[in-house]
């Protein structure tokens, strides 16, 4: 019994991680079709901005509130970053979506490069708060707190990120952007306003996602993006594009199956079946679970 | 899911604004073969190129690094029979590369096959495997293909780094077995018959990537990069043409794995990387996609970079230069991926396309006296 509550609480912080990554990479793509390979880059420059800012920061530090000072100036760092990529690179390619993404994979590669020629190729030890690495007893299983953080960080960002969407009107743009944005333009709305904002709540969610998996993990290092952005790819996909909810569900599903596998099968099984069940969604379902609705 | 929009390559520039033809104009179609024929007897040459390869030509070193330009450019030009020919933005084209490395590698090394079983098993696996999960990718179109490639080509980096039964040699790649080899192919004395296989590779998958886009099906892939639901119209189905260009690419790429494997003398997981196919997409935006010889450009000279800028970021050039300057620049990916946006925003035809651009300025440049 403890076993499979362990394991369902780790696989929920695996999908908070894929969710606050993912949340973002939908929105975008719902609004921009824009697939952004640089996204992985906003998760390095929130956890490097965050492990900068606990050792150089005045106020910030690696427990209490210095700590959670350093994790806002990551995520800051992240959403200027994003932003900065947005009105540089991506909008003056406005509507040349093969471009744009070409764009983004050059500055994925570019990017990690430039991070890693600044801070090494080695992880590097990240600042944690004790109580992180403490565990709590839920049911009779110690679960650790960095987990449970996460849980509770990508709870707190699905909350903001469903009334953002729901109760303004920023929110509605985005809404009605992704559900069709010719008339939203049609209409005299501004929708490259609204895309500017959906990157910088996406770089936020993932600087965040940067940050607290700096946390989980223990260590920070340049390609840490990378391969926690593939699943969050699959997480977009199985979950119907440009949907938050859909990648909520999706997150939680990829997650729990990944650890349950890689608990009771062999090591690196579940990362297989993960690709397994998005190659039965798409044959079954290919529009993905919730399809291209940003329902809130 | 709306279909992303593939721009079409520029129009033909008509007869009375092309400009005159040159005295080179008869020799034009036989360019290539002069290039080929360069490029075998290459080894012949002694020549010290400073700057351009560190050892003469005919030396090992500079055969081996001209033998992987030469494959890397015949997989990007199987690669843009994809991208550039028939608009599908495939992420997952390594894995097939891979297919043809590790299938070749595993075969002599664990299986001790010969190598010409092991070389055609290998290729036709990973034929294969392109057949049957392109079947399954291309259900879906635009942005969502290019994530379920992926996701699968992660799946074979996954299979190759967690080392099922001991057979890829994980995370430290399986060196090439090399006794069962024949010897022309084995020893650092024989590279440059490595060399000539390279090149007999990269001129078979230009030969049929031509073949392929001259025919009534390469019309056909065309017609799809430009506007699938015409040729949906046209009572073709869009799916069947998509499944056959991409078989046909995941063929050329096994095999161009294979003789991969036979130059570096083994596999390393990095090649299974999502990294690799993000180069070849890389390799032949800068060549210039759908164009005769921008892929193959492209490629050849994005490996050439790829391994000087290694050798020029730990020069003393660089180490001499502010710290700002000499960490991007230690950093090869970074100068190519800088390169890349630049090139992507300010001559998105590729390298080929640069002549038809400055043809103004050469031409004011000819009529000064």
């Amino acid at each position: 019994m403890s076993d499979v509550v362990l394991l369902t609480l780790t696989g929920l912080g695996l999908a908070a991680l894929y969710f606050l990554v993912a949340s973002g990479l939908s929105l975008v793509f719902g609004l921009a079709d824009v697939l952004n390979f640089a996204h992985g880059l906003f998760l390095g420059v929130g956890a490097y901005a965050t492990w900068w800012a606990a050792g150089n920061l005045p106020g910030a530090g690696s427990d209490g509130f210095g700590f959670v000072v350093a994790v806002a100036f990551g995520v800051l760092a992240g959403a200027l970053v994003a932003v900065l990529v947005e009105l540089v690179l991506i909008r003056p390619l406005y509507s040349r979506t093969i471009e744009q993404v070409l764009v983004t994979v050059g500055l994925s590669l570019a990017g990690v490069a430039l991070l890693q020629a600044t801070w090494g190729a080695d992880p590097r030890p990240f600042p944690r708060p004790a109580w992180t690495r403490d565990v709590t007893g839920v049911l009779g299983a110690n679960v650790p707190n960095a987990g449970l953080l996460l849980i509770v960080a990508a709870a707190v960002v699905l909350g903001g990120l469903l009334a953002f969407l729901r109760w303004t009107r920023y929110g509605l743009v985005i809404r009605a952007g992704v559900e069709n944005r010719e008339m939203v333009t049609a209409l005299g709305i501004d929708v490259r306003k609204a895309f500017t904002l959906v990157f910088a709540l996406g770089g936020a969610a993932a600087a965040l996602a940067g940050a607290l998996g700096g946390v989980y993990f223990g260590t920070v290092s340049p390609g840490q993006g990378g391969s926690l952005l593939i699943f969050a790819f699959i997480v977009v996909v199985i979950g119907g594009m440009g949907s938050v909810v859909g990648s909520a569900y999706a997150a939680v599903a990829v997650g729990l199956l990944q650890q349950f596998v890689n608990y009771y099968g062999t090591s690196g099984l579940g990362d297989l079946c993960v690709v397994g069940l998005l190659a039965a969604v798409l044959l079954l379902r290919p529009q993905g679970l919730a399809g291209k609705v940003a329902h809130a | 899911m709306t279909n992303s929009v593939v721009e079409a390559p520029p129009a033909q520039v008509p007869d009375e604004l092309a400009p005159g033809h040159s005295r080179w104009h008869g020799v034009r179609p036989f360019l290539p073969l002069v290039a080929l024929v360069v490029a075998a007897i290459v080894p012949y040459s002694t020549a010290n190129l400073p700057g351009i390869f560190e050892g003469p030509l005919n030396s090992p070193g500079t055969l081996q690094l001209l033998a992987i330009c030469l494959v890397f450019g015949g997989l990007a030009a199987g690669y843009d029979l994809l991208f550039g020919r028939t608009g599908m933005l495939s992420f997952g084209h390594a894995l097939y590369f891979a297919a043809g490395v590790y299938g070749t590698d595993i075969l002599v090394t664990r299986a001790g096959l010969p190598l010409w079983q092991a070389a055609l098993l290998a290729i036709t696996g990973g034929t294969i495997l392109a057949a049957l999960l392109g079947a399954v990718a291309l259900r879906t179109v635009g942005i969502a293909f290019a994530m379920v490639t992926l996701a699968f080509a992660q799946v074979g980096a996954i299979l190759v780094a967690r080392d099922f039964y001991g057979w890829t040699g994980g995370e430290e790649g399986l060196p090439l077995d090399v006794s069962g080899l024949p010897p022309a192919l084995v020893g650092v004395a024989n590279t440059v018959n490595l060399y000539w296989l390279a090149l007999a590779y990269l001129a078979l998958v230009v030969f049929v990537v031509h073949r392929v886009s001259g025919s009534p099906t390469g019309r056909v892939l065309a017609g799809l990069r430009d506007d699938e639901r015409r040729i949906g119209v046209l009572g073709l189905d869009p799916y069947r043409f998509k499944l056959v260009a991409f078989t046909l690419a995941g063929g050329l790429a096994s095999a161009g794995g294979v003789v991969y494997c036979l130059i570096v003398g083994g596999a390393s997981p990095h090649i299974t990387s999502s990294e690799l196919t993000l180069s070849l997409l890389v390799m032949v935006v800068l060549g210039g996609p759908g164009t005769r010889w921008g892929p193959v450009l492209g490629g050849i000279l994005y490996m050439y970079l790829d391994h000087r800028l290694t050798a020029f970021g730990t020069s003393d050039a660089v180490n001499n230069l502010p710290a700002f300057l000499s960490h991007p620049l230690s950093q090869p990916l970074f100068v190519l991926g800088t390169v890349f946006i630049l090139a992507v925003y300010f001559f998105p035809g590729g390298l080929t396309s640069l002549r038809t651009r400055l043809h103004p300025l050469l031409t004011t440049l000819h009529r000064r006296p």
